[in-house]
């Protein structure tokens, strides 16, 4: 049915009837599987444990406001969240410092080893960061950072890099070389030619890296989960699962917390959708 | 002025001292966090592969090549093997058929295409541990859509994730749930980029729909399924978050990957000598792949 309903659609032009009811059919199964279990998470906070059990996915019969209120009320909540912004700023600040000179360098400067540095610098993507997690949490340790907000920032920029250079340096030498000559010529320096012209410029591709930075960062867990250990620095994919360590037998708690600490991400997803959905496929496609 | 041509096979500017101060000032950040945070590590880890080490002191107890040779045949890790397989065999024969086939459904104009776009990436922007903790409830045996599902048919609850025979069964299906609309967004982008005279020329000349399909739309899409295939598979090979949440690695050591096998049996236990062995043999599988992947089935693109 999907087959025949997607093929037809492959021809560019308008289906029959019972195509198209075909077609939407699954298209609504599908949206159903994907929103059943975020809906009955979200409905799951609003009852009862009692009910829980015995109504998973309908409405509640009895409205209970107060396992989300006091989740908000708690400072708990906030700091997790605080701490995720907190993280989450810096490591794309950094990123994109980081990124945007680098990928400037190599997209305008020749010198001696600089195809080998690049190509030094691009190994990062062939390989995920978990390979070298025990090293990497000895070098922490004894760089001072373990149990720090630097202990995540400073490696989860190091591991944007390789990334946010590829895409910056391609789309810094897209810029047209005319600009440059014709900025030397009236005597501006890289430096100002970088922040007055490259920068300026190149709105998009440094949007999509930070979007890619910072939903990394928002989202990562085992990075945090290795080098933190006291809870005041938990980022809310810890504080999350130290609730639900808490409160294991109480789901509809765990439901509500769960609902509140992915709502950020979803508010940002429905606001800015065509942004996220542009930077992480293209960043995925151009990398 | 300093366009003077080089003898570089572009022709470059010479290096200035104001291209030096560039070098000076804008590179070092960069290579110097690379370096010790990325590079390094990833060295050490091969050095500290051959060693009985905790961690504390210097690795000094030498055992060659005994961590490897500690992974052959060892069951957790053959199993955490197999998983990491059996998600890449799910993401080709169900992930991608799917999302290619939704990705035609919502590429044209079909009533709030918009939406459902919309719907179906969702999943992708939630952290995995939010995922893996929403599927625990739906999966548990007195709460969740089991129970239901269960309960309607008269059967007694049952607990999927403690099941060692259909835990991993449920890993993958929210492994799908979650990145499926990710595949999709790919596919949808690679429709885009189709000439649609081509397809309106071949229909032109009486071409079925299914013939438009396998002669034109699939072949075009060449490029971005490789690029599908390729995030599959690097995505499977580096999957943990959701595994925690869900069951743990449990039960029984049944549903680790690789990288909760290291998180399991490395890096909680401090057997630092241990897990950098199995990060090796996981860098050693990602390179190998990305290189003979690039190299046999990218070229062209």
């Amino acid at each position: 049915m999907t087959e025949a309903a997607s093929a037809k659609d492959a021809g560019g032009r308008s289906l029959d009837g019972a195509a198209a009811v075909a077609r939407m059919g699954a298209l609504l199964a599908l949206t159903a599987i994907v929103l059943v279990p975020l809906l009955a998470t979200v409905l799951g906070g609003f009852k009862e444990l009692g009910e829980l059990r015995a109504n998973p996915l309908g409405l509640p019969h009895v409205w209970v406001w107060s396992n989300y209120g006091d989740i908000l009320m708690s400072s708990r909540y906030w700091r997790v969240l605080g701490n995720s912004l907190l993280i989450a700023t810096f490591t794309v600040a950094l990123t994109l410092a980081a990124s945007s000179m680098a990928a400037f360098t190599f997209a305008h400067l020749r010198f001696f080893g600089d195809r080998f540095l690049l190509s030094y610098i691009q190994l990062g993507l062939l390989f995920p960061a978990a390979t070298a997690f025990l090293p990497l949490f000895i070098k922490i340790r004894d760089l001072g950072l373990l149990n720090s907000y630097w202990g995540i920032i400073l490696p989860q920029v190091a591991f944007s890099l390789a990334m946010g250079i590829l895409l910056l340096r391609n789309a810094f030498k897209e810029l047209p070389d005319e600009l440059l000559d014709a900025a030397m010529m009236d005597g501006c320096g890289y430096f100002r030619y970088f922040f007055y012209i490259t920068l300026p410029l190149s709105g998009p591709i440094l949007a999509t890296v930070a979007v890619i930075s910072f939903v990394g960062s928002w989202n990562n867990y085992l990075l945090p989960l290795v080098v933190l250990n006291s809870e005041s620095r938990y980022p809310w994919t810890l504080g999350l699962m130290a609730y639900q360590g808490q409160y294991s037998t109480s789901w509809q708690l765990v439901l509500a917390f769960i609902t509140l600490t992915i709502l950020p991400a979803i508010l940002m997803f429905l606001l800015a959708q065509r942004y996220i959905v542009a930077g992480l496929t293209a960043g995925a496609v151009k990398g | 002025m300093t366009a003077t041509p080089t003898s570089f096979v572009e022709p470059r500017r010479r290096l200035s001292l104001n291209g030096w101060a560039v070098i000076l000032v804008f590179l070092p950040p960069a290579v110097l966090l690379f370096t010790v945070f990325v590079a390094m590590p990833m060295g050490e880890a091969s050095w500290y592969s051959f060693f009985n080490w905790n961690g504390y002191g210097r690795p000094e107890k030498f055992i060659g090549l005994k961590n490897y040779g500690y992974l052959v045949g060892n069951n957790a890790f053959t199993r955490a093997l197999i998983n990491n397989g059996l998600i890449i065999i799910a993401s080709l024969l169900v992930q991608l058929p799917l999302a290619m086939g939704v990705a035609l459904m919502v590429a044209g104009r079909v009533t709030g295409a918009v939406w459902f776009r919309m719907i179906f990436f969702l999943p992708y922007v939630l952290a995995d541990v939010a995922a893996g903790l929403i599927w625990r409830f739906m999966f548990d045996g007195e709460t969740g859509i089991a129970s239901a599902a269960a309960a309607l048919i008269g059967m007694p609850p049952v607990f999927l994730l403690a099941s060692k025979d259909w835990a991993f069964s449920a890993v993958i299906i929210v492994i799908l749930w979650k990145y499926f609309g990710f595949h999709m967004m790919l596919y949808i982008a690679g429709l885009q980029g189709i000439d649609k005279s081509l397809l309106e020329a071949a229909e032109m000349d009486g071409a079925t729909p299914v013939q438009r399909f396998w002669h034109i739309t699939l072949p075009l899409l060449g490029p971005m399924i490789r690029l599908s295939i390729f995030f599959s598979v690097i995505g499977a090979l580096q999957l943990f978050d959701v595994i925690v949440p869900l069951t743990g690695g449990g039960p029984f050591d049944t549903t680790n990957t690789l990288v909760s096998y290291l998180y399991y049996f490395g890096i909680t236990r401090m057997r630092v000598g241990f897990g950098s062995a199995v990060g090796v043999v996981l860098f050693c599988i990602c390179v190998a792949f990305a290189f003979g992947y690039k190299r046999w089935f990218m070229r062209d693109d």
